[in-house]
């Protein structure tokens, strides 16, 4: 960059195909087509092709069979597509639910003026994050034994033990839990960041005007925290929808037991219809029926959400 | 000294034994985050029968190399860690490249279809990943990529969430002066982007770096489905595997290998938490 400014010695003379405009453009589609090659491969054809192959009997390896709808007739009365589905749904609310609700509480806490452990709090809450599924499973199936540290506690109460590897709750249980504490802290750190952005002054005013702290979290915190919240309970219905490791894992000890009924999710049964049965069809019909689910579920929540904050809600939109 | 100084602040705060019970419900939540480590260690440090121990056992013991050294009679852990580290390796470097040119792209050049083309870039954020896992199954068995580190690497090399972070980070930190000097000096497009853009961006790179390596180590749904033999498996693959009933749990060997395996990722983490927070919590800006 030290050249001194010449004008540029190649590009000047007879007008070529390449106008500086032209290769800056050309520069550009250059660096940005790694992405769209990569997605159309490997993003985007698979999707068309997901929802194509749901209509075909087919094993991956021999010619495809159109069929029509007969792979969904098949899957929506098979009982085990039909507990895998409210599975889902059961341990997607339970995971879900409670973990904004004590991410929000935990955020609120945190931004209370406590600026001085902030730093440290912020990282203490957000490792379980960044611990793989597997290794979460793991250290949670100790705790989650028979004899182990939460039926301990649970009988120190006066509780009676719970069967958290085989029964039908015990199993929703201890994954939902799972799911929580991996999540809990990274959503309060996203509701801090959202907290953080809520100008002081507004509240600065609010309390000339004589708003008490349950008026200012009600008319200034929540409506302006809304858009983080919609993102956050986004976020976590998708992933609940795709819960997979987790309860694979966990209920995986003893080889085939990934499939059994207290913890299948959609995509366990997707998991076990294609890569142990075979039935790349029905696998994929259960993919297409998975997102028709999210799809119907993002919108739900975004319209729970719109029309959860009514003191508000015309304000921006 | 410093209640008192918060009293002063913010005069209508709840009292005393509010404040008491923020600080304890804040501190019961970081004890529900750290202890899982813990008591990995602990389990991992202690012999077999610890792990059901009544009351619960909680201090560490001094069994770790005789459990780990289980773990290496059980699998191959050091070759699934160093599949691990080259895979993730591997893509981090792609992905850091690929997306901080692409990034790059997007926030200094004008071509027509740029917004467009950016805003399907963040829409593919929101596509979950296992619906089209048949048919990426299926090209891969078609490329005979399957059981190889290939079918984890290619599809990884570039994502949306890299160029959309990269993008909003080049758009504010590299001047388009600088930019435009480079072109006046007659530098080339790649190398005024090598020289002059990639200074000024590396601690987004870096970030982007960190994440991506610790989302590429933690994967776990698709290595499952294309890695067949055990010399291949990824280091979750391999934990998961230490988990079966076959011989009875040996607690003590698993939690050796799982703390063995995320104790990297732990230093990493809080080498650089600032930075790994800060590109985690990102996503929602875009909302």
């Amino acid at each position: 960059m030290a050249e001194p400014v010449i004008t540029s010695p190649h590009a000047e003379s007879k007008r070529p195909f390449f106008t500086e405009q032209r290769r800056s453009r050309i520069t550009a589609y250059t660096f940005i087509s790694p992405f769209f090659i990569l997605f159309s491969i490997f993003g985007l054809y698979p999707i068309f092709f997901t929802f194509y192959l749901s209509f075909f009997k087919w094993d991956a390896l021999g010619p495809m069979k159109y069929v029509g709808f007969k792979n969904f007739e098949l899957i929506t009365t098979d009982p085990t597509f039909w507990i895998s589905f409210s599975n889902t749904l059961i341990m997607g609310l339970m995971g879900t639910v409670p973990q904004v609700m004590l991410a929000l509480l935990l955020a609120v806490l945190l931004h209370s003026g406590m600026t001085r452990f902030k730093k440290t709090f912020r990282i203490l809450y957000f490792m379980p994050n960044i611990t793989s599924i597997v290794a979460v499973t793991l250290v949670f199936s100790t705790l989650f034994g028979n004899n182990g540290m939460i039926n301990w506690l649970l009988n120190g109460i006066g509780l009676e033990s719970m069967a958290f590897n085989s029964g039908w709750w015990g199993v929703k249980i201890a994954i939902s839990t799972m799911v929580m504490w991996r999540w809990t802290g990274y959503n309060a750190i996203l509701f801090l960041s959202g907290l953080q952005s809520i100008p002081m002054d507004l509240y600065e005013s609010a309390k000339i005007d004589g708003a008490n702290r349950r008026q200012q979290l009600f008319f200034i915190t929540l409506p302006l925290l809304k858009p983080f919240i919609i993102f956050v309970s986004l976020q976590s219905t998708i992933g609940a929808l795709q819960l997979f490791t987790e309860p694979y894992v966990f209920l995986g000890q003893s080889g085939t037991g990934s499939t059994r009924q207290e913890g299948i999710t959609m995509v366990t049964y997707l998991y076990s219809e294609a890569f142990r049965n075979g039935f790349f069809g029905t696998a994929a019909a259960t993919a297409v029926l998975l997102f028709l689910v999210t799809i119907l579920f993002s919108v739900l929540n975004m319209l729970i959400s719109r029309g959860g904050g009514r003191q508000t809600g015309g304000k921006k939109a | 000294m410093s209640t008192l100084r918060m009293f002063r602040k913010k005069p209508d705060d709840l009292g005393f034994f509010g404040k008491l019970g923020f600080y304890l419900l804040l501190i019961l939540g970081a004890l529900v985050s750290i202890f899982p480590f813990y008591w990995m260690f602990v389990v991992g440090t202690n012999d077999k029968g610890a792990v059901f121990h009544v009351p619960p056992l909680l201090t560490i013991g001094d069994q770790f190399f005789e459990n780990f050294k289980r773990v290496l009679d059980k699998s191959d852990f050091f070759q699934a860690l160093g599949n691990s580290l080259f895979v993730s390796s591997m893509v981090t470097v792609s992905v850091v490249f690929f997306c901080t040119l692409a990034g790059y792209a997007f926030a200094k050049y004008e071509f027509p279809g740029k917004n467009v083309l950016f805003v399907f870039v963040i829409a593919t954020l929101i596509v979950p990943q296992q619906l089209g896992v048949l048919p990426t199954y299926v090209i891969m068995a078609k490329l005979h990529w399957i059981d190889s580190f290939k079918a984890l690497i290619v599809p990884a090399m570039v994502n949306a969430f890299g160029i959309f972070w990269m993008r909003q980070y080049i758009s504010s930190a590299v001047p388009t002066e600088l930019i435009e000097a480079g072109r006046i000096d007659g530098g080339g497009h790649f190398r005024i982007f090598w020289r002059i853009a990639v200074p000024v961006i590396t601690p987004a790179m870096a970030t982007l770096g960190i994440l991506n390596f610790m989302t590429v180590w933690n994967d776990f749904f698709w290595p499952l489905v294309v890695l067949k033999n055990k010399e291949h498996f990824t280091i979750q693959i391999a934990l998961q595997q230490l988990f079966t009933t076959r011989d009875g749990l040996d607690y003590g060997m698993i939690m050796s290998a799982t703390f063995t395996a995320t104790l990297p990722l732990l230093v990493v983490f809080l080498l650089f938490s600032r930075w790994v927070i800060a590109g985690l919590t990102s996503g929602a800006i875009k909302s």
